[in-house]
C-alpha cells in the first residue's frame, strides 16, 4: 500500500514546496557583481566615478591638461622665440589662415604683408599681398629666424609644432606688439608661468593651511582661538590692496626669478587662512568620531591619527577647494602684473602681456593686444567647472 | 540682543588694532623711506642734496625715530582725524583722501545694491524656471561672469564704448567737477557715470549670488511644507512670497562679509583702468613711491570698510535669526 501511496502523491503536486537546489542562507543579501564592485570600491575609486558622470567637469579637466602640456612644451607650441623681434613687423594685425588661393586649395597658408609707414597718421599700416602665398609648415625645424631657442634653458633646439614659411614668410597668429614679437608665441611661453604660479601659490597655501589650520583643530583651546582670530584679521583685508602693498614692498633689486617667489608667496599668504579655517572645522568634527577614538584609544600616536586617519578622511575636500583657489591666484598674479606691480620683464605671463594693454589709446588701435585675456578666461573657466564637479565628487556616500 | 551688539563691538576693537599693526608693518617693509627715494631722484637729476636739509625733514616727521615709537604716534593720529603727511603730495594725506573715501564708499554702496537688486530678480525667476531656456542663459552668463576678471571686463567695456559709440566712459564725474566742493549738479554727473564701474565692480558678485540664491531657493521648494501648501491651492505666487524666498534671502545678508572685500578689491583695480577718482591710482601710486602714510591710510581706511561692512552684516543676521542672538557669541 505504501508504495502505492507514494506513486498517487507524486503526480500531485507536494504539501510542501522543496527546492532541491543547494540552500544558500546569504541569498537575499548577496550582491549582483556591479553592486559588489561599488560596494567593495575605494573611497577615491567611487569619487573617480562620480566625477566621470560630470561631463563638464571632465571636459574642463582634459582641456586643462592640454593647457599644462602646451606650458610644458611652450617652445615646440610655439612658432618663434620669446624675445624674438620682428623690426619689420611692428603692430601687425592678426594674420588670417587661408585654404583656398585662386580657387585651388593648396593648404593652410598666409598672405605675406606689405608694410609701409603711414606718415600723416604716424603709423605702420600692414596690407596682405594677394600675389604672395606663404605656406605654413608643420612639424618642421628652423628656416627662419626667430626658430632656435633654449628648451627649458637646458639644450637648444629648432623644431617646432608649425613654422612659417621660410625667410620671408611670416605666421603672426595675433598680430605682433610695438617691438614686432608675435603676441601668440609670447601668449604661449607666458602660460608656463601663469599656470605654474598657481600651482606653486597653492602648494605652499596648502601646507600653511594644512599646518596651521591642523594644529587650531586638533589643540583646541586657547591656540585655536589665537588662530582664529588671526585669520578673521587677514581675511577682514581687501584682497587686491593688499596683495599690491606686499608687492610695491618687493626690493627692485631682486632678480626675476626671486621676484617670481616673491610674489607666489605673497598671493599665497592671503589664502591660506580660507582653507586653515575649511581644515580646522573638518578636523574638530572628525575627531570626535568614533574611529578617531578607537585609534586614540589602541594607542595611536596624534601624528598617526592625523596623518593614517584624519586627513584622508577630508583630503577630497581640500582638492576640490584647491582647484577653486588656483584660478584666484591666477588672476591676482595677472592683476598684480597688469598694474605693473607684479612680475617684470624678462618674465613673461598672461598678466606682463596685458599691461601692453593697458592704456586705451593703444587698445583702440591695436585691439589684438587684448588677446591674453583670452587664455586667462579660459583657463579660470575651467578650474571653475573642474571644481565644481571636484566639489560634488569630494563627497561620493552622499 | 544688547549683549551680542556689546560682545561684537568689543571684539572688533583687536581686529582693528591688528589690521593696523599689519598695515603699519606692510608699509615699513621696502628698504629705505620716501626721503631717500627723494635724494636719490634729486642726485640723479643733478642738484645738490643739502643732507642736513634731508636730516631736518626726517626729524620733522618722526623717521628716524624706532618703528614702534612712529607706530604708536601713527596709531593716535588716526584716533584724532590726523593721518600723516604726503610727501609725495605735500599735504595732508587727510585733505587728499577725504573725497576719495566718500566716493570709494558711494561705489561700494551702489554695487552691493547693484548686487541685491540683480541677483534677486534674476535669481528667483531663474529657480522658479529650472532648467529652462533662461536658466540655461543665466547659469553660462553667470560662469562667463565668475571668470572674467573685472579689470578685463573694464578694458572690453571701454574698448566697445569706443569702437562702436566713439565713447570715453572713463572717470567717476566730469571733468569739470574735479576738485570743486561737493553740489548737486556735481553730485548727479557721479550718478551719471557710477553705472559703468558699478556693473564691472558688481558682475562677479552678482553671478555667485544668483547661483547661491538659486540653490538655496531650489532646496526650498522641494520641501513639504510648499508642496503641502500648493496641494491645498494657494496661489503659486502667496507659495513662493510667504516662506521659501524668505528663507533664501539668508546669503542677501550673511554673504555681504565675503562679498565686501571682493567688492573693494575690485574697485581698487577697476579704477586704475577705468581712471576713477577713488582710491585705485592713488594708492597705486603712492606703493610705487613709497609715500608710506598715503599708501597706510588708503589700505586702512579699506579695511575699515571691511570691518564694519561685516560688523553690519553681522548685525543683520542677528536681527533675522534668534539662534545666531542668544548664542551670542560665533557667528558663522
Amino acid at each position: 500500500m505504501s508504495d502505492d501511496r507514494n506513486e498517487e502523491d507524486a503526480d500531485k503536486p507536494a504539501p510542501h514546496f522543496v527546492s532541491r537546489e543547494p540552500f544558500d542562507p546569504d541569498d537575499d543579501v548577496a550582491l549582483t557583481p556591479e553592486q559588489e564592485k561599488f560596494y567593495m570600491a575605494s573611497q577615491w575609486r567611487l569619487m573617480w566615478w562620480k566625477l566621470r558622470r560630470h561631463r563638464v567637469a571632465v571636459a574642463a579637466g582634459i582641456f586643462l591638461i592640454l593647457l599644462y602640456l602646451i606650458a610644458i612644451f611652450a617652445e615646440v607650441v610655439a612658432p618663434y622665440e620669446l624675445q624674438h623681434r620682428d623690426t619689420r613687423a611692428l603692430f601687425v594685425p592678426p594674420q588670417a589662415i587661408h585654404l583656398f588661393h585662386e580657387g585651388k586649395f593648396i593648404g593652410p597658408f598666409t598672405y605675406r604683408y606689405k608694410s609701409r609707414f603711414d606718415l600723416e597718421n604716424a603709423q605702420w599700416v600692414h596690407t596682405p599681398d594677394t600675389t604672395k602665398v606663404d605656406r605654413i609648415r608643420f612639424l618642421c625645424s628652423g628656416g627662419y629666424r626667430g626658430a632656435e631657442y633654449e628648451f627649458w634653458g637646458l639644450f637648444k633646439g629648432n623644431f617646432h609644432l608649425f613654422c612659417p614659411a621660410g625667410k620671408r614668410g611670416t605666421v603672426f597668429l595675433l598680430g605682433t606688439d610695438r617691438l614686432g614679437r608675435d603676441v601668440f608665441s609670447r601668449i604661449v611661453h607666458g602660460s608656463r608661468i601663469s599656470l605654474s604660479i598657481g600651482l606653486i601659490g597653492i602648494v605652499l597655501s596648502f601646507v600653511l593651511g594644512i599646518a596651521i589650520g591642523g594644529v587650531a583643530g586638533f589643540y583646541g583651546g586657547w591656540v585655536d582661538n589665537i588662530i582664529q582670530r588671526l585669520i578673521e584679521v587677514l581675511k577682514s583685508f581687501p584682497r587686491l590692496p593688499l596683495w599690491m602693498a606686499l608687492s610695491a614692498a618687493l626690493p627692485i633689486k631682486w632678480p626675476p626669478i626671486m621676484i617670481y617667489f616673491g610674489i607666489t608667496l605673497i598671493l599665497a599668504f592671503l589664502d591660506w587662512p580660507g582653507l586653515a579655517r575649511a581644515v580646522r572645522s573638518k578636523l574638530l568634527a572628525l575627531r570626535e568620531e568614533d574611529f578617531a577614538i578607537a585609534a586614540n584609544l589602541m594607542g595611536a600616536s596624534t601624528k598617526r591619527i592625523i596623518g593614517r586617519h584624519l586627513v584622508p578622511s577630508f583630503a577630497s575636500h581640500l582638492i576640490a577647494s584647491a582647484s577653486l583657489a588656483i584660478p584666484e591666484m591666477i588672476l591676482g598674479e595677472t592683476a598684480l602684473s597688469f598694474l605693473g606691480l607684479g612680475l617684470r620683464p624678462p618674465i613673461t605671463s598672461w598678466g606682463v602681456l596685458l599691461n601692453e594693454a593697458q592704456n586705451i589709446q593703444v587698445v583702440a588701435l591695436y585691439p589684438w593686444l587684448m588677446a591674453p585675456m583670452i587664455p586667462v578666461i579660459l583657463t579660470v573657466l575651467a578650474f571653475n567647472f573642474l571644481g565644481d564637479g571636484l566639489r560634488d565628487a569630494a563627497d561620493p556616500y552622499t | 540682543m544688547f549683549r551680542y551688539i556689546a560682545h561684537r563691538l568689543l571684539v572688533m576693537i583687536p581686529t582693528l588694532l591688528a589690521v593696523s599693526a599689519i598695515v603699519f608693518i606692510i608699509i615699513q617693509l621696502p628698504p629705505g623711506d620716501y626721503l631717500e627715494t627723494l635724494i636719490a631722484e634729486m642726485q640723479s637729476r643733478g642738484e645738490a642734496v643739502d643732507l642736513g636739509q634731508i636730516e631736518a625733514l626726517r626729524r620733522a616727521y618722526g623717521l628716524d625715530k624706532p618703528p614702534i615709537e612712529q607706530y604708536f604716534s601713527w596709531l593716535f593720529g588716526l584716533f584724532q582725524g590726523d593721518f600723516g603727511w604726503s610727501f609725495e603730495h605735500n599735504r595732508p594725506v587727510s585733505e587728499l583722501i577725504g573725497e576719495r573715501v566718500l566716493l570709494t564708499f558711494i561705489v561700494t554702496f551702489s554695487t552691493i545694491l547693484f548686487i541685491w537688486v540683480v541677483s534677486f530678480a534674476i535669481g528667483t525667476y531663474v529657480a522658479t524656471r529650472q532648467y529652462s531656456l533662461a536658466d540655461n542663459v543665466a547659469t553660462f552668463v553667470g560662469y562667463l561672469g565668475l571668470a572674467t576678471p573685472n579689470f578685463l571686463l573694464a578694458l572690453i567695456l571701454m574698448y566697445l564704448a569706443n569702437q562702436w559709440f566713439d565713447l570715453s566712459i572713463g572717470g567717476i564725474m566730469d571733468d569739470k567737477f574735479r576738485n570743486q566742493p561737493w553740489s548737486f549738479a556735481k553730485f548727479g554727473s557721479v550718478l551719471q557715470h557710477l553705472w559703468i564701474p558699478v556693473i564691472v565692480i558688481g558682475t562677479s558678485g552678482t553671478a555667485g549670488m544668483i547661483r547661491r540664491l538659486r540653490a538655496n531657493l531650489l532646496d526650498e521648494l522641494q520641501k513639504q511644507y510648499v508642496v503641502t501648501a500648493r496641494a491645498k491651492g494657494l496661489h503659486p505666487r502667496k507659495v513662493l512670497w510667504k516662506y521659501p524666498l524668505r528663507v533664501s534671502l539668508n546669503p542677501f545678508i550673511a554673504d555681504i562679509g565675503s562679498i565686501l572685500p571682493d567688492v573693494i578689491s575690485g574697485s581698487a583695480i577697476v579704477a586704475v583702468v577705468l581712471n576713477l577718482d577713488i582710491t585705485g591710482r592713488m594708492l597705486l601710486d603712492a606703493l610705487r613711491s613709497q609715500d608710506m602714510f598715503l599708501a597706510g591710510s588708503f589700505l586702512m581706511m579699506l579695511s575699515l570698510f571691511v570691518v564694519i561692512g561685516t560688523l553690519l552684516s553681522d548685525l543683520a543676521l542677528a536681527a533675522l535669526d534668534p539662534r545666531i542672538r542668544f548664542s551670542g557669541g560665533a557667528t558663522r
